[in-house]
């Protein structure tokens, strides 16, 4: 509850951020943004950085573009922002959803987008969304600024591409106009946590699926798309009786042995909580998609 | 429906007790106005951490200190060693003893074994708290690791690593081969037993019907929303000791702190600012305190002490953890013969300070809930584990109970074809029956129970949910509908009795009610209040003994120098005894203000009549005097009668004859998912019977409150330790304390059957909800799940039990 003495330095832009990331570069050094992963895991003993960079005041990470092509979400906007956008909601509404299902509202208030993906924490509720959206992660290091495909990102347990040396500043969502997404969660009763979350997005032609994307949070060490969902889903009428039989498929690709286990669930039910939840996440989506008939009353 | 609060000035003094009044703390609370311990400042403060072993159970073959001693800021490191060089008792007593039960030494350092992960071993006090912390990390603690045992059951096993040495080494074969010598299991506390285990085999054997259920009552965490703490400051000049802390007893605290520190009982004086909520895990003696104490002597300086949310979850006392096997009788009509439960209570590495009264006197005693049952009979076994003692909170011994009971009766009808709440009322106690003596050594001096079942099954619209049921079955939905007719005892009576029983303590409650000069009063209880509103609610009683406005009664509680004695605030007793103790002193004022009054007035006392705070002459209304004008006489004293005394105070040491024994129905409707295990309530309905209410807006606070944390048993909360004894849930971040979201919108309602026995006709109602609740959840669930033929599951019922109960899974937790 008591973190172990560190030294603290505010940065004052990206640049300011990249030389104080070199200047302590022989230091274990955190990035302070929102603070919502960091602080915690410094107060719980399991973080004990020599030295903190606060990069909570860099006014240009923070705020939503809407761009052509695409969305950009700066690092340091917070989840409420998102959740909050009208244009993230209409664009690409995963996205949104996802950051409406993080915490609580004064967590949301706090806590950042850039943060929350940096972290790559496997229950968080970004990374999947990120994937299902196709999004893509711009990072800034010593070199310049490089993308990074959402695809690419995510490679463990709070291991991403990201380099020790670069920033993520910013990232970039496809408009998808007239598409349907959603994202359903099975947080966690103690720590509101994913135990699973899904993350789907359908692009169709009619009530023809012409695309889709769905990924899952909490049930492997990292963020991963359900391709066997994604196959059934792709060509197909978009009803009722499709999502059941491509729900059906949500763990095919999954190695059990490697999903999750601990107290919150086994390995086992994380993988039926992940068929049940893809199937509610493309419920949401169809009944937010225009193919879905009007509500009866 | 919730009761709309008003405010006082809007009512006359007529009114006062039973309106739903405003609580009067409030505004201090929630502006960040109160002071609470951790608030106190003093410029001279040092700090106190504790270091906890890290280990379920191991030997301390050494402690080095020296790094920790040396760091710039730190005052002072001690270990169990300097506690004893310095002569002082640090063992902690037990204050409740059961026949042949094991008190085991419980130091307040750890000397050469710690015995549950959280047990002190070191202390440091430094100049800041942070430093404190950080020198926490440079103590090195040289541990040999040893095996442990952490089920209650498993403990008492012949070859269960042992945590106290008093029996037989369990691994020497020789002893244990030898049956000439009777052993006690290793790590056995006691064994207990109530009821007539010859009457109740005997319905066993002549029964019709019998239904049995394994079940356990899982181990909970407490979670008061403040966690413990203390300030301590020593007066060598006068050998005082100040202390401030987190108490809901701090006459209780002082009585057993002054054995541990050696300390006289008159140079202690214990306050309890305001304390953030409790749920029992306040009244028992730790070591944190008297070790606060013993470094503020030490050092000739104040010190604070403040846990951690991480030090609440491995050290205060946690709840419940019972392991149980329990059966019923019955005749081929469905009316219940008898009762039988073999429990095997875990206590924690030491005995805390009342934990032996909880799995006996407060659990088996109720084993006959609202039932005629002819014969009952209860064994338990009370044992050592490496885990965090184990003590009241809230309910203490009477969920465990109650759900036994419910989860048996519920089982029983099941059984008998019968509808739960059929067989219920078939079984209960007749209205006219009462007083009524049960197998288990109590009287329930009064009771109703048909009304309460009648109105929650009319809340629920009963019949029709049923055919919903049935209709939803039909489209593979399963909505259950789960009942729990409780019965519970507050206001644990009469001190003779709990000395017969083996309390250590009286159970009395004192009272002190002063009128002042000007009219105004002040009232001061032995209760300690950490949350339950006595402000108000006290206030309301004495205004409405002594006729004075609400606004002119300031009510004083948690001052060892300032009140008379106290027993504290636990056991839902509050309001029964300590409520009974201002009203009786108040009577005694109105008593002495009486033969006053008829002395100016000229008249005899018989002659007065008193209403609304006035004496008024029978017949001569003109001839009048209010309690005001009479204190003002009393205390000028220049004409009053001969033989009294000047002053208007009275004190009163109440002790109940009886028990209170509130009781209920409560009804929870829910739809489960087989798919996911989900639980989704469509109702949850209470009807609670405890007796008359003081002030109805704090009474239904109370019951959603224990309705909200009996769900939390029933659906999240668990304390999992691992073989290890190593305490998995120890954060929030793990253990499910139910959020907002997680609880459903309770509909409540009353019955009103006033205790007979105290003058108030009030029973106790602050824990009645979590005594209520638990099996109400399990029993909607194991209904919905009826078409899956399952009986029982184990609380807390996680999403992952109830999908594997319904897919026969036998894996998993």
């Amino acid at each position: 509850m008591y973190p172990a003495p560190f030294e603290y330095e505010r940065a004052e832009s990206v640049e300011d951020a990249l030389s104080l990331m070199d200047e302590h570069s022989d230091s274990i050094t955190e990035l302070l943004a929102g603070g919502h992963s960091l602080l915690p895991t410094m107060k719980a003993g399991l973080a004990t950085p020599d030295v903190v960079i606060d990069i909570g005041e860099i006014d240009a990470l923070r705020g939503i573009e809407n761009a052509e092509g695409s969305i950009t979400v700066g690092a340091l906007t917070p989840y409420s922002a998102v959740d909050d956008s009208e244009t993230v909601w209409t664009e690409t509404a995963v996205f949104a959803d996802a950051a409406h299902h993080i915490g609580d509202v004064q967590v949301r208030n706090r806590g950042t987008v850039g943060g929350n993906i940096a972290h790559a924490d496997p229950a968080s509720d970004l990374p999947a969304a990120l994937l299902a959206a196709d999004g893509t992660v711009i990072a800034h290091g010593p070199d310049g600024e490089r993308s990074i495909a959402a695809d690419e990102f995510f490679e463990a347990s709070y291991m991403t591409a990201l380099a020790e040396d670069e920033l993520l500043t910013r990232i970039e969502l496809p408009k998808r106009g007239g598409h349907a997404g959603a994202y359903a969660k099975k947080p966690s009763p103690s720590s509101g946590y994913a135990i699973v979350g899904v993350a789907v997005v359908l692009e169709t032609d009619g009530n023809t699926v012409t695309d889709a994307r769905v990924a899952v949070n909490g049930a492997m060490d990292h963020a991963v798309r359900l391709e066997p969902v994604e196959e059934a889903l792709s060509g197909e009428s978009f009803t009722d009786e499709t999502i059941t039989t491509a729900a059906e498929r949500a763990t095919d690709d999954l190695d059990t042995a490697m999903v999750m286990d601990d107290l919150q669930a086994s390995n086992e039910f994380r993988a039926q909580l992940v068929e049940v939840y893809t199937e509610r996440a493309l419920d949401t989506a169809l009944d937010r998609s225009s193919v879905a008939p009007p509500a009866a009353d | 429906m919730s009761i709309e609060t008003i405010e006082a000035e809007e009512i006359d003094v007529e009114e006062v007790l039973g309106s739903a009044i405003e609580r009067r703390e409030d505004p201090e609370l929630v502006t960040g106005e109160g002071v609470y311990t951790d608030d106190v400042q003093d410029p001279e403060l040092a700090h106190m951490a504790v270091l906890r072993s890290q280990y379920g159970h191991a030997e301390i073959d050494g402690i080095d200190t020296s790094e920790a001693e040396a760091m710039d800021g730190v005052i002072g490191v001690y270990t169990a060693e300097d506690i004893d060089e310095a002569g002082t008792p640090g063992d902690l007593p037990v204050g409740w003893l059961l026949p042949d039960l094991k008190t085991p030494s419980h130091p307040i350092l750890a000397g050469d074994r710690a015995r549950y992960q959280g047990d002190g071993v070191a202390v440091v006090v430094a100049e800041e708290r942070y430093l404190a912390h950080d020198a926490l990390d440079r103590i090195d603690v040289d541990y040999e690791r040893l095996d442990a045992v952490v089920d209650p059951k498993a403990a008492v096993e012949a070859d269960a690593p042992q945590l106290h040495d008093w029996s037989e080494d369990p691994t020497d074969t020789d002893v244990r081969d030898d049956e000439d010598i009777e052993r006690v299991p290793p790590n056995q506390a006691f064994d207990w037993e109530i009821g007539d285990s010859e009457a109740t085999d005997e319905a066993f054997e002549n029964a019709a019907h019998t239904v049995e259920v394994d079940l356990e009552n899982q181990r909970l965490i407490p979670n008061a929303m403040e966690p413990r703490a203390t300030v301590a400051e020593y007066k060598p000049g006068t050998g005082e000791v100040e202390v401030q802390m987190t108490s809901q007893n701090p006459h209780l605290h002082r009585q057993l702190m002054s054995a541990v520190l050696d300390v006289p009982e008159h140079k202690l004086h214990i306050v309890a600012p305001e304390v953030g909520g409790g749920f029992g895990s306040k009244i028992h003696h730790y070591p944190d305190e008297a070790l606060t104490c013993w470094c503020a002597m030490q050092l000739e300086r104040p010190v604070k002490w403040q846990a951690t949310r991480s030090e609440t979850y491995l050290t205060d006392a946690h709840g419940r953890d019972h392991v149980t096997h329990a059966e019923l009788a019955m005749d081929d009509a469905g009316t219940i013969t008898g009762m039988r439960v073999t429990t095997y209570a875990g206590m924690g590495a030491y005995l805390s300070t009342f934990a032996p009264s909880i799995p006996t006197y407060l659990y088996g005693t109720l084993l006959s809930g609202q039932y005629d049952i002819p014969a009952i009979h209860c064994n338990v076994i009370g044992s050592f584990t490496n885990g965090a003692p184990v003590d009241a909170y809230r309910g203490a011994g009477r969920p465990e109970a109650l759900y036994v009971v419910e989860r048996l009766v519920t089982l029983g009808a099941r059984e008998m074809g019968m509808d739960p709440a059929a067989f219920r009322r078939q079984n209960f106690i007749p209205e006219d029956d009462f007083p009524h003596e049960t197998p288990v050594a109590v009287v329930y001096d009064s009771g109703d129970y048909e009304p309460a079942l009648d109105a929650a099954l009319e809340m629920v619209e009963y019949e029709e949910l049923r055919e919903r049921q049935a209709e939803l079955r039909e489209e593979d939905r399963y909505l259950g509908i789960g009942f729990s007719s409780y019965i519970e005892a507050c206001g644990l009576a009469p001190s003779e009795l709990a000395g017969q029983l083996g309390a250590q303590a009286g159970l009395w409650e004192s009272g002190l009610v002063r009128v002042h000069p000007s009219g105004t009063v002040t009232a001061f209880c032995g209760t300690s209040g950490h949350g339950q509103g006595h402000e108000t609610t006290y206030a309301q009683i004495v205004s409405d003994e002594l006729g004075v406005p609400y606004e002119d009664i300031e009510i004083v509680e948690g001052d060892t120098d300032e009140i008379p004695q106290g027993m504290g605030t636990y056991g839902s007793r509050s309001a029964a005894v300590g409520g009974s103790a201002l009203a009786t002193s108040s009577q005694k004022v109105v008593d002495k203000a009486r033969t006053i009054a008829a002395h100016l007035l000229e008249t005899g006392e018989e002659d007065l009549e008193f209403e609304n705070g006035e004496f008024n002459v029978a017949g001569a209304p003109e001839r009048s005097m209010t309690i005001q004008e009479v204190a003002q006489q009393a205390y000028l004293a220049h004409n009053i009668p001969e033989g009294v005394e000047p002053g208007l105070e009275e004190t009163s040491f109440y002790d109940p004859e009886n028990f209170t024994f509130p009781f209920g129905t409560h009804v929870a409707v829910v739809e489960v998912d087989p798919e996911s295990g989900e639980i989704e309530f469509h109702q949850y309905a209470a009807v609670d019977d405890v007796g008359n209410q003081i002030n109805p807006k704090i009474v239904e606070g109370q019951i959603h409150g224990g309705i909200a944390q009996g769900i939390g048993q029933a659906l999240y909360e668990g304390a999992v330790y691992d073989d290890n004894g190593t305490l998995l849930t120890g954060s929030m971040q793990d253990y499910a304390v139910p959020k907002a979201e997680h609880v459903p919108n309770m509909e409540t309602d009353a019955t009103v059957t006033p205790a007979p026995h105290n003058p108030l006709g009030v029973k106790g109602v602050g824990e009645a909800g979590t005594i209520a609740s638990p099996q109400a959840v399990v029993n909607a669930v194991t209904d919905a799940l009826q078409p899956f033929d399952i009986d029982h599951i184990d609380m807390p019922l996680t999403e992952e039990k109830v999908w594997r109960a319904v897919n026969g899974s036998e894996e998993g937790s």
